[in-house]
């Protein structure tokens, strides 16, 4: 199979050393890891499906895979399986700046899109914590999130067509520059979040936005959790959206102030970091408003960002909690449990009470305006009965989560992570149906095997 | 050490652990730039070191391959949000690669044996080296031989390092600076000026002006006699015993409790020094010692923020400035996380406008021995130096470490052009130390 694969690809692009594989064993997740037989770096669609014949002659099961950034253990490696690398399918194909549309390789940065979009006054708004490294492809696969979830949605809200192969070698391409566009089935969608178990996604079609004309960052402090969830209720209450409202509780702000020197408030049992953008006279209208609002509701201080630059760096702190929290404990294992807006406050007390039942260090962080949690476990994977109480608690919170009228995953993939309790939230037949459509589109269950549900 | 147990197996398991596979170190990684391949990014090394340490991979000659491959450049670690303490990493990595032995061969221990063991280990040798270099470029007899295609003959490697060779100074620090030197007027500071090896003989010129600018800041100088190496190209090179004997040598030497601050003007070696309790944390006898010295180690633009240095007066009239760019050696910036200071002195220079360079914080190849261990990628980075630093338009590039200075100054020779057009390649220090002179002047 090697030599097949050599021989389609050329030496440079196929690793099959043990030295090379190990570094393709694991994913962002702490505990998953396994070998594949071979990683490939295909560079075009058509390489793509000359791996996927190779695969199926050899019943080898195929595993997408970007810069390997995922949290729910999505491209983890299957027993045998050949790693389909991407990252160097990274051409940026077409900036449209009539349509406001970008087209690119699956394998282009997120943050290049960012930039190459920001160039020309445009705005990507998608951006997971770790856009700096994460590609397109690997974003669409996992239907990533972020920051700016509650104004702008997530990647889904801008894709607008896809390039996929098929488990069987077909390429499909779905969508166009249209924004009005009723023909068939919304196939694209389906892809979107797949996780690689439908189809490998070589190229994607985007939506882009003006960039808005005015941005102003706001950092609020608080000594109680329950007032910056106040606030947040009052903020939305006061019909104003921001694009990002993210809280940070005290062990997440004293790790991402040593590591980003940003100076945080250390001694703040909470923060508000929030963003709004637009037309600058309804930014500075709307900044005033969150100022007065957050004061109103318990905050213990406010202050404005000085500059872009300032805010920059705040959104660029933020954006490494979940890796500076791991300055704390060898192992970070890191939730994304959400519920609507409306229920953060409970969930939040919930998630305390959960941590302080089986005696375990949960640091929380989130998107607040989204209803998006990240409770993150503090602990060593090398302990194993504290290990078996994350499991237990991790179990509880879920459910939950699911009585609040929430989800397992807000933006991190079910991959091996949630398989467990995905049927818990789906019900039976909407659970089967996911099986249905993958035995349709990928008979031999070549794409993915095991991820998302048994199969 | 018994023979199952190794330096990777050793280590406290919780620095392996720390690295929790984010990947946010991926994009700041110049050979993971170069290749998209994991096991050439820290990350995927990391994974490789845990992998001995788990017993999964025995040291083979492609792990020591991949770790002589990592620039040491530590970019990774400006980029760690987790803190991984990847030069721990590196160096133990390293230093058991080269204990087990799976890239010996003869030459290769011979080079090693001449270079770590006796020219960097022996002041003497290494100066008497650089006095035969500067009489073999001073009597004519490299123009005589390259002048004769006498390179062409030998292998490429030999004709390559020829070429790179340092330019050695006439007069080492020894000369250019006296034992002790006081400032005018009250010494508000005590410091020991450390010369470096390559400094010493390349730019010993670099070691002039430090004195100066310290003592233009009430600062005592003192200066000792025949230095010993510092030692760190022999901890990026895996020998971490001669190191040790290094920084014993130098603790004897000076001793850190007379002064207020010991003055390193190389990143390499500042980034180094700053370590020394660390190297020696296993020395009951040096411990306390070296902990002291590490705490007193300064490099000159840190230590000169510090003591609030004086701003130089403009020279009357003040013409049109003139633009500089700053490259960061990567032993500056992201061994000791030193990025403001330097660019403070450098914007406080009268008649000099600071260009901020894209990637000014990336790696320009030359890391230690790496140009001549790892040519391609040295090449790459150096040409992609070179590019960035272009696209400012500055005519003076001012950079804190020896290597960078070469690598750079190669760099452009190598790009080509007008000589005259080629842009000055400078230590920021002297440029300091030039304003305050032309204060003098005024």
């Amino acid at each position: 199979m090697t030599d097949q694969l050599i021989r389609l690809l050329g030496p440079g692009q196929v690793l099959t050393q043990k030295e090379d594989l190990i570094p393709y064993s694991f994913d962002g997740t702490p505990v998953f890891r396994q070998m594949p037989a071979a990683v490939v770096f295909p560079r075009s669609a058509a390489e793509v499906v000359a791996v996927l014949g190779v695969a199926r002659q050899h019943k080898a099961p195929v595993v997408a895979r970007g810069s390997g950034t995922g949290l729910s253990g999505g491209s983890i490696p299957v027993p045998g399986s050949i790693v389909l690398c991407l990252v160097r399918m990274d051409r940026l194909i077409e900036l449209d700046a009539r349509n406001f549309t970008l087209r690119a390789q699956a394998g282009v940065l997120t943050q290049a899109i960012y930039d190459a979009a920001d160039a020309a006054g445009l705005f990507y708004p998608p951006d997971p914590g770790s856009m700096k490294i994460s590609t397109i492809g690997g974003n669409v696969a996992e239907n990533s999130g972020g920051l700016r979830g509650l104004k702008y949605g997530v990647t889904r809200d801008y894709v607008m067509g896809l390039e996929v192969v098929l488990a069987g070698g077909e390429i499909c391409r779905f969508g166009n520059k249209c924004v009005k566009d009723v023909s068939g089935y919304n196939l694209k969608d389906v892809f979107v979040g797949s996780e690689g178990t439908l189809g490998i996604v070589t190229e994607v079609l985007l939506k882009l936005l003006p960039r808005p004309a005015a941005r102003q960052t706001l950092l609020a402090s608080y000594s109680r959790m329950d007032a910056a969830a106040e606030t947040v209720s009052a903020i939305i209450a006061a019909r104003i959206v921001p694009c990002t409202m993210e809280f940070l509780d005290s062990k997440t702000i004293r790790c991402v102030d040593a590591y980003a020197h940003v100076g945080l408030p250390l001694d703040a049992e909470a923060l508000l970091l929030v963003e709004v953008d637009g037309h600058p006279a309804a930014v500075a209208d709307d900044a005033a408003q969150v100022a007065r609002i957050c004061g109103e509701n318990g905050a213990t201080s406010v202050r404005l960002a000085a500059d872009a630059a300032e805010a920059a760096r705040l959104a660029t702190a933020r954006r490494s909690a979940f890796s500076a929290l791991a300055r704390m404990k060898p192992t970070t294992i890191l939730e994304d449990a959400t519920v609507p807006r409306s229920e953060l406050a409970r969930m939040i007390r919930f998630i305390q009470e959960t941590g302080a039942r089986h005696s375990l260090e949960i640091a929380t962080f989130g998107h607040f305006g989204d209803g998006n949690l990240h409770p993150t476990f503090l602990t060593n994977e090398r302990d194993q009965a504290e290990m078996h109480r994350v499991e237990l608690a991790m179990r509880e919170i879920f459910a939950f989560a699911l009585e609040l009228g929430g989800t397992i995953t807000g933006e991190h993939g079910v991959g091996l992570a949630k398989k467990a309790f995905l049927k818990g939230q789906m019900g039976e037949a909407s659970y089967n149906l996911l099986r249905k459509l993958k035995a349709t589109l990928d008979p031999d269950n070549l794409l993915n095997p095991g991820k998302i549900f048994d199969t | 050490m018994s023979a199952d147990r190794n330096l990777l197996k050793d280590l406290d398991y919780s620095v392996l652990q720390q690295c929790m596979h984010c990947g946010l170190c991926l994009p700041t990684c110049p050979t993971y730039l170069e290749t998209r391949v994991e096991r050439h990014s820290p990350r995927g090394r990391i994974s490789l070191m845990r992998a001995v340490a788990d017993g999964e991979l025995e040291i083979t000659r492609t792990f020591a391959d991949e770790m002589a491959y990592c620039l040491g450049c530590l970019a990774c670690t400006t980029a760690c949000p987790a803190g991984v303490d990847y030069g721990t990493l590196f160096e133990s990595a390293r230093a058991e690669a080269e204990r087990s032995g799976v890239s010996a061969s003869p030459a290769r221990s011979l080079v090693r044996l001449v270079s770590l063991r006796f020219l960097l280990f022996r002041p003497w040798a290494l100066r008497l080296a650089g006095r035969l270099l500067w009489l073999y470029r001073a009597c004519g007899l490299q123009a005589l031989l390259r002048g004769s295609g006498f390179f062409s003959l030998l292998p490429r490697r030999i004709g390559e390092l020829e070429r790179q060779a340092i330019p050695i100074r006439r007069r080492f620090s020894d000369v250019l600076i006296a034992a002790v030197e006081r400032p005018p007027g009250e010494a508000r500071h005590r410091v020991v000026l450390l010369t470096g090896c390559i400094q010493d003989i390349a730019f010993s010129d670099v070691n002039r002006a430090t004195a100066d600018v310290l003592l233009a800041n009430g600062c005592e100088v003192t200066t000792p006699r025949a230095q010993s190496c510092c030692g760190s190209l022999h901890v990026h090179n895996g020998d971490l015993e001669t190191a040790a004997s290094l920084a014993r040598r130098q603790l004897d030497a000076i001793d850190p409790g007379r002064f207020d601050a010991i003055i390193s003007n190389s990143a390499g070696c500042g980034s180094h020094l700053k370590r020394y309790h660390h190297l020696l944390a296993g020395d009951p006898v040096y411990v306390e010692r070296a902990a002291a010295w590490s705490h007193k180690t300064r490099d000159i633009f840190e230590w000169l923020v510090e003591i609030g240095f004086r701003k130089p007066a403009a020279p009357a009239p003040v013409g049109e400035p003139s633009p500089v760019t700053y490259h960061e050696a990567c032993h500056l910036c992201h061994g000791q996380k030193i990025t403001s200071q330097p660019r403070e002195v450098l914007r406080s220079l009268p008649g000099f406008e600071l260009r901020e360079c894209p990637e000014s914080a990336m790696c320009c190849g030359s890391a230690g021995v790496y140009s001549l261990t790892q040519p391609k990628t040295a090449t790459w980075l150096r040409d992609r130096k070179v590019a960035n630093i272009r696209s400012t338009g500055a005519n003076v590039v001012a950079t804190a470490n020896p290597g960078c200075q070469l690598q750079i100054q190669q760099g452009f020779r190598a790009a080509g052009g007008d000589a005259r057009g080629q842009p000055r390649i400078v230590h920021p220090v002297v440029l300091l130390a030039e304003a305050y002179r032309a204060e003098a002047r005024r």
